[in-house]
């Protein structure tokens, strides 16, 4: 096990490096610089930007730079649209407030999600089954870009139980909206998962020897039923988790809430290099961080599995 | 220690008795106990630095916590701001500003030096700023070399001759500038502050201004939050205590949070005019705003052959029917546009336009005509691509434009809708054939749209030449009254036609009915937190 871990973090490394070069080169290759506006500026003005930027240097000597101030002084330069703050600031400020509605999203759609998804199963083809079902489906259709505008006009507008957006530092009124917004879609498609496993499960022949020597249901699905259920739920959730707490744009548009996901879209828009990189390896760290402990929760959950 | 409580004393006074107190009446109306302000930001703020930031909405918090020499009045005039006066030299190269008696937020009193100080800094290329070229724009003495790097700072022409008097010494008499210096790139900063503080100074608890407010708080992607500067030389006529800005990206989440109650002022988007100004008339408002909506035509060896033909030019410009544009698909009170320069642009008269007159059907018909002069017809279909940048309302106005192509002269036109900056690349490089594109004014002034049009301007996206034009716009900086030569030039670009003018802004706002003193008539559209206040309702 611990000889697999340090494998996996040895191809980590230059699973890292790939991602920054290539990202820096397709970067690069889309058409326009952070300094085409819509003013066009003299020459002499973009020269002076991009000396003071370093964008005057050569690609190869840029890359080889950025690596450099990345790996050794963690350090990922500044931002060319926001210019009075740096990445590590935008990051710093941002990612714990997408960290937070993030977590707790996950946390209610894991909850909710497997809970719905074992209830339905438990009692297939019951009204209960139905409506879980029927819930899922509702919730997948209705992606959280037409939710959040239909949470805010319901329970802004009308009823006036919760602020529209803002943050507030992230107090448990402005955290509703966001969450239920978030956390809907991801919970619906965790149930139907945890539905259709947990199903085939009940008609595995473990579970059938478990009901014909007489054990109580409570037990057959505590005990024997739920580790094997949740085995491609956990692969599901390993990257979920990431993208949740990664933010999302749409919960940072329509709620205001400062988070990195606008931050990171708009980069991409302003051609904002750095910031566009930093959150590129931030996100890529973490992918590949949780996929790690994804492959470890596997080889708890099921002792077959042996690395 | 006593003198510390003194002077805690003297400030809790000076805040708690603001000039008007809460049961004063202003203009026969109750003000109302509640003096803060709220509106909706579109976007998070590209710096807290008035030489850096590029944006909008950082003006409006500049107009705020920053005064430049002069200001802007409710109707678009200029009103001493900083400057309590200034003196124009007979050959008009020489405006001497004398300063009023201020302070800078943390005490210190506002110089001659400081401006001297910002002006420099401004043109620096060390900080690079990108509105360094207004200073040249401005026409200041030697700008053009200072922010090249090949003259020293001190070179520039501005100069401290004592601590309340500035000078400004321009290369060619500018009959606008003083009506320039509202922008926000033009304010001062502390020159104390930043030569201590250097990049720094700007970061939350640093921030050091001269305005009426003082940014209190400030939360990236979130929200923006300035209240009344007890130090501020006219605090006294301050009324608002303290303006919210929320920045809220999706302008119809924005209008939720208007009518909730949340923002007292936001855009109407689009489409939506007739059914606010229906529910809503006393908070609903559409005014002329700077800003000028054209297709680009690429005349240059790059374009397509057609377009060098003026005849092809005129058919396009003619036949597209302006009116479905700002009735059908803006509704917001837009105006048809025949004429680049925005109509309610200061001390500019429109050139009497034939085709502007005729109905459309003539229009159409004298399209048809020329069209067919210049040998396109049926055999001969004129292919073209309209390229557009991402956006609703763009899309849906080079839709309507190709229709009207196709049906009217029987043209086959393509579609391109592009990212942002790949349509910006492509109209510098001129690669396209007809581009969107929508300049807003600098200033109230006509210069500032035709400007872009001259032949050395990095703005003419078309490569449009005329030696006529840009001897008529070089002459109207030396003028005392360059209307005339205004409508000449404009004039010509309606003889050349190198771009199709769709149509001209209007700023469509929703602002709550006790918010009184926002600035409908200033064309510009510059509001400041101080001239304005609540009432009673």
């Amino acid at each position: 096990m611990f000889n697999f871990i340090l494998k996996r973090i040895a191809v980590a490394i230059p699973t890292l490096v790939i991602l920054i070069v290539m990202s820096f080169l397709l970067m690069y290759a889309a058409p326009g610089g952070p300094f085409t506006t819509e003013r066009a500026l003299p020459q002499v003005i973009i020269d002076n930007l991009n000396a003071k930027y370093g964008l005057d240097q050569p690609l190869y000597k840029q890359i080889w730079t950025y690596l450099i101030n990345v790996t050794v002084h963690f350090d990922f330069g500044p931002s060319y649209a926001f210019k009075d703050r740096s990445v590590n600031e935008i990051i710093a400020k941002g990612f714990p407030i997408t960290l937070k509605y993030g977590l707790i999203s996950f946390i209610v759609a894991v909850v909710f999600g497997v809970s719905l998804g074992i209830a339905a199963a438990i009692r297939q083809n019951t009204w209960l089954d139905y409506l879980a079902v029927g819930f899922s489906i509702g919730a997948q259709v209705l992606p959280n870009f037409v939710m959040a505008p239909i949470l805010v006009l319901v329970f802004s507008l009308w009823l006036g139980w919760f602020p529209g957006g803002g943050w507030e530092g992230g107090d448990i009124a402005h955290l509703v909206l966001p969450v239920v917004a978030l956390s809907t879609s991801f919970m619906a498609s965790i149930a139907r998962l945890t539905r259709s496993s947990m199903l085939e499960v009940l008609n595995a022949n473990h579970i059938r020897t478990a009901r014909a020597k007489g054990l109580p249901t409570k037990d057959i699905i505590l005990k024997h039923a739920l580790k094997p259920t949740m085995l491609p739920v956990i692969s599901y959730l390993g990257p979920t988790f990431v993208t949740m707490i990664t933010g999302s744009v749409v919960i940072d548009i329509f709620f205001s809430t400062g988070g990195i996901g606008l931050f990171f879209v708009n980069a991409a828009f302003n051609r904002d290099y750095p910031v566009m990189m930093g959150i590129t390896i931030l996100l890529g760290s973490l992918k590949i961080l949780f996929n790690l402990v994804v492959d470890i929760l596997y080889a708890w959950i099921d002792p077959k599995i042996r690395y | 220690m006593k003198t510390k409580l003194f002077l805690s004393a003297a400030i809790g006074i000076a805040i708690s008795t603001p000039g008007f107190a809460a049961d004063k009446m202003m203009n026969g109306m109750k003000l109302s106990d509640n003096q803060v302000f709220t509106y909706r930001l579109l976007d998070d703020l590209q710096s807290l630095d008035p030489h850096i930031s590029t944006d909008v909405n950082g003006a409006e918090v500049f107009r705020d916590i920053f005064e430049g020499l002069v200001n802007d009045d409710p109707q678009g005039g200029q009103i001493p701001g900083s400057a309590e006066s200034w003196t124009v030299s007979d050959d008009k190269l020489t405006y001497t500003f004398t300063l009023r008696d201020t302070k800078w937020s943390n005490g210190d009193p506002v110089t001659a030096q400081d401006f001297v100080f910002a002006w420099r800094r401004l043109s620096n290329p060390e900080i690079a700023s990108e509105y360094a070229w207004y200073m040249e724009l401005m026409s200041v003495v030697n700008a053009k070399a200072v922010i090249a790097g090949e003259k020293p700072l001190e070179d520039l022409g501005v100069k401290a001759l004592d601590s309340k008097t500035f000078q400004v010494k321009l290369e060619t008499p500018l009959p606008y500038f003083v009506s320039m210096l509202t922008h926000a790139s033009t304010f001062p900063v502390p020159q104390k502050v930043v030569e201590k503080l250097g990049a720094d100074w700007i970061k939350p608890g640093n921030l050091v201004g001269n305005g009426a407010y003082v940014l209190t708080e400030y939360e990236p992607g979130e929200k923006v939050v300035r209240e009344r500067n007890p130090l501020y030389w006219n605090n006294y006529s301050t009324i608002i205590e303290k303006t919210v800005g929320l920045i809220i990206n999706d302008e119809n989440i924005a209008l939720t949070r208007y009518l909730a109650g949340d923002v007292d002022k936001t855009l109407v988007p689009s489409g939506q005019y007739p059914r606010l100004e229906a529910e809503r008339p006393d908070e609903t408002h559409s005014n002329p705003r700077s800003c000028s909506y054209v297709y680009w035509m690429n005349m240059s060896e790059k374009g397509p052959e057609a377009l060098k033909d003026v005849r092809v030019r005129k058919a396009l410009a003619y036949s597209l029917d302006r009116r479905v544009v700002t009735e059908n698909i803006l509704q917001g009170g837009q105006y048809e546009s025949f004429n680049f320069t925005h109509q309610a642009t200061a001390n500019f008269t429109k050139p009497v336009l034939e085709w502007a007159n005729w109905t459309q059907a003539e229009r159409d018909t004298k399209a048809k005509a020329l069209l067919a002069e210049a040998g396109y017809g049926p055999d001969n279909p004129l292919k073209l691509t309209i390229s557009y940048n991402t956006d609703e309302a763009h899309k849906k106005i080079a839709i309507a434009a190709s229709q009207f192509w196709k049906q009217k002269l029987g043209a086959d036109i393509q579609l391109s809708n592009n990212e942002w900056k790949v349509h910006l690349t492509n109209m510098r490089n001129q690669d396209y054939d007809l581009a969107r594109y929508a300049w807003c004014g600098d200033y109230n002034e006509a210069s500032t749209y035709l400007d872009l049009l001259t032949s050395s301007s990095t703005f003419n996206a078309a490569k449009f030449a005329s030696d006529e034009y840009d001897r008529l716009l070089a002459e109207s900086k030396t003028q005392a009254d360059p209307a005339e030569n205004y409508t000449k030039a404009a004039q010509i670009l309606a003889d050349v036609m190198p771009i199709v003018p769709i149509y001209q802004y209007t700023s469509a706002i929703m602002v709550k009915d006790d918010v009184m003193g926002w600035p409908f008539d200033n064309l510009m559209q510059n509001w400041y937190s101080r001239d304005m206040y609540r009432v009673e309702k």
